[in-house]
């Protein structure tokens, strides 16, 4: 059990982050609007929350699907054939190097707003193209954990499988991916992190997520007063759900550390 | 010159390609502009970033208790809140927060400012942990080979712990000033005429959003790639050989 510990030694520097961030709402209204920018703040809480658990949805959906398509990319990018290794590498570099928010406006613009399937009709709106902006660059990313992980398992792995005659598909499969899950799992957790640091970009392009609507809060008070506890509800609001998955996030890898 | 015009305007009544950038005066001053700014947030947040980091690192490693937790409640804090957020949080709320504060109307720090303050703080955050990461991989072994040799902790420091925890940092590096300059089109929400800025006024005037997007990513292709060779030239001019390859 060294997580605890390893847990503890740095929690000091934790609560004080913590303890300011929450404070600066405090202060700036103690100083200036007094109670009635707290009530204010009270008041819309829910809906900011309402908000903010949009901006979770729409990190796991894109999460799930960017990892599925991910993990396909990054075998793809090991493979013996080379078009579709070559194929693979372009694809991952691609979307790894794009700016999310190019990738987003790109298919919010580009996308159509429904797709008809001979008799159905699907429609596309804003949070759906949002989710598929954010899991492109998701899955270029996963795309490289997996193919990391792969390749850090020891080559005597494949040499002892294929003497054992497992055909290369079984190789991966029974012997090379089980233990190579474990070590992609610290990075994919990165990953994630990385996509919800890059979720509130769907504010820009229409979603309503808890960015807009902090903003609609702030232009509804029409309160000065009220700008800083709000910006900052939404800083601790995110800090909050972040950093334990950070903290979890460097648990597992010193867990998994190759010695 | 002349050519090139013609071509893009070819292109665009025959084929429906709309290049506006290439043949029209307005959109390839304002795209121009666009780079420029781009340029200019990516170059001054990479610097600034760079000096936080060193900063931060050094107060880590020779700081005392205080000193160090003030540099890890910073890291933690904007390593762990979305920079989109970051920039609204310093533009809406601590802009006319301070401008209140020195009783002033007018804005006293533009919105390329903040951008950059707030790009500079969320890379640096990155950055010390980067070079706190590098400084603590010079092996112990050295540091003690150093000390037999009479230095002493500053001229270990300077002449053996910086130069070699630099070159280890340097992967970390390119990475995170990477992410850096993607992240700078965020400055958009702001209003910054940066090169997403400028191409979506673009795309809205000349309807002609997909031929901008597949410039705009060309753009970040070229730009990204002309960065990592440099660091890699980087990486290998500084290479000590024999060390630090497996």
């Amino acid at each position: 059990m060294k997580t605890p510990h390893t847990l503890h030694t740095s929690m000091p520097p934790v609560w004080l982050v913590a303890a300011a961030l929450a404070a600066l709402p405090m202060g700036a209204q103690a100083g200036q609007a007094g109670e009635s920018g707290l009530l204010a703040l009270v008041k819309w809480l829910p809906l900011i929350l309402q908000g903010f658990a949009m901006d979770v949805g729409i990190s796991f959906a894109a999460m799930a699907i960017g990892t599925a398509l991910g993990a396909l990319l990054g075998i793809g990018q090991i493979s013996q054939f080379s078009p579709i290794r070559l194929l693979s590498d372009w694809v991952t570099q691609f979307f790894r190097n794009a700016p999310w928010l190019v990738l987003l406006f790109f298919c919010i613009l580009l996308l159509p707003y429904q797709i008809q399937l001979f008799d159905w009709v699907i429609p596309f709106p804003a949070w759906v193209k949002g989710i598929v902006g954010l899991m492109l660059p998701v899955m270029g990313n996963v795309s490289e954990v997996v193919r990391g992980g792969i390749q850090s398992i020891p080559s005597g792995q494949w040499e002892a499988a294929n003497a054992l005659a497992f055909s290369r598909g079984k190789t991966l499969r029974m012997i090379i991916l089980p233990q190579a899950v474990k070590r992609m799992v610290p990075p994919w957790m990165n990953v994630y992190a990385v996509l919800m640091m890059a979720t509130p970009l769907v504010s820009i392009v229409g979603v309503e997520d808890s960015v807009t609507v902090a903003r609609a809060v702030l232009s509804a008070e029409n309160d000065t007063a009220l700008l800083m506890p709000v910006y900052g509800l939404l800083l601790v609001l995110f800090f909050v759900y972040c950093y334990p998955i950070a903290r979890w996030t460097r648990a597992l890898e010193r867990r998994y550390a190759v010695a | 010159m002349m050519d090139i015009v013609e071509f893009f305007a070819e292109l665009y009544h025959s084929y429906g390609i709309n290049l506006s950038i290439f043949y029209d005066h307005f959109d390839r001053d304002l795209f121009l502009e666009g780079i420029v700014y781009t340029a200019w947030l990516s170059a001054a947040s990479i610097i600034g970033s760079l000096v936080v980091g060193a900063l931060g690192a050094y107060l880590q490693y020779t700081g005392g208790s205080w000193a160090q937790r003030l540099v890890n409640g910073y890291v933690h804090a904007f390593r762990n809140t979305p920079p989109l957020v970051q920039l609204y949080f310093f533009y809406f709320a601590v802009g006319p927060t301070l401008s209140g504060l020195m009783g002033d109307i007018h804005p006293a720090v533009s919105n390329v400012t903040w951008a950059i303050v707030s790009l500079t703080l969320y890379a640096g955050a990155f950055n010390v942990e980067i070079f706190r990461s590098g400084i603590e991989a010079v092996p112990q072994s050295t540091i003690e080979a150093a000390d037999a040799l009479g230095m002493n902790e500053g001229q270990i420091f300077r002449r053996i712990v910086l130069p070699l925890s630099v070159r280890i940092s340097l992967a970390g590096l390119t990475n995170n000033l990477v992410n850096l300059i993607k992240t700078t089109t965020n400055a958009f929400a702001i209003a910054v005429p940066e090169i997403l800025y400028a191409s979506s006024q673009i795309w809205s005037e000349s309807m002609n959003a997909l031929e901008m997007m597949i410039v705009l990513l060309v753009f970040f292709m070229l730009l990204i790639g002309a960065f990592t060779w440099l660091m890699k030239m980087l990486e290998r001019a500084t290479a000590v050989p024999g060390w630090g390859q497996a």
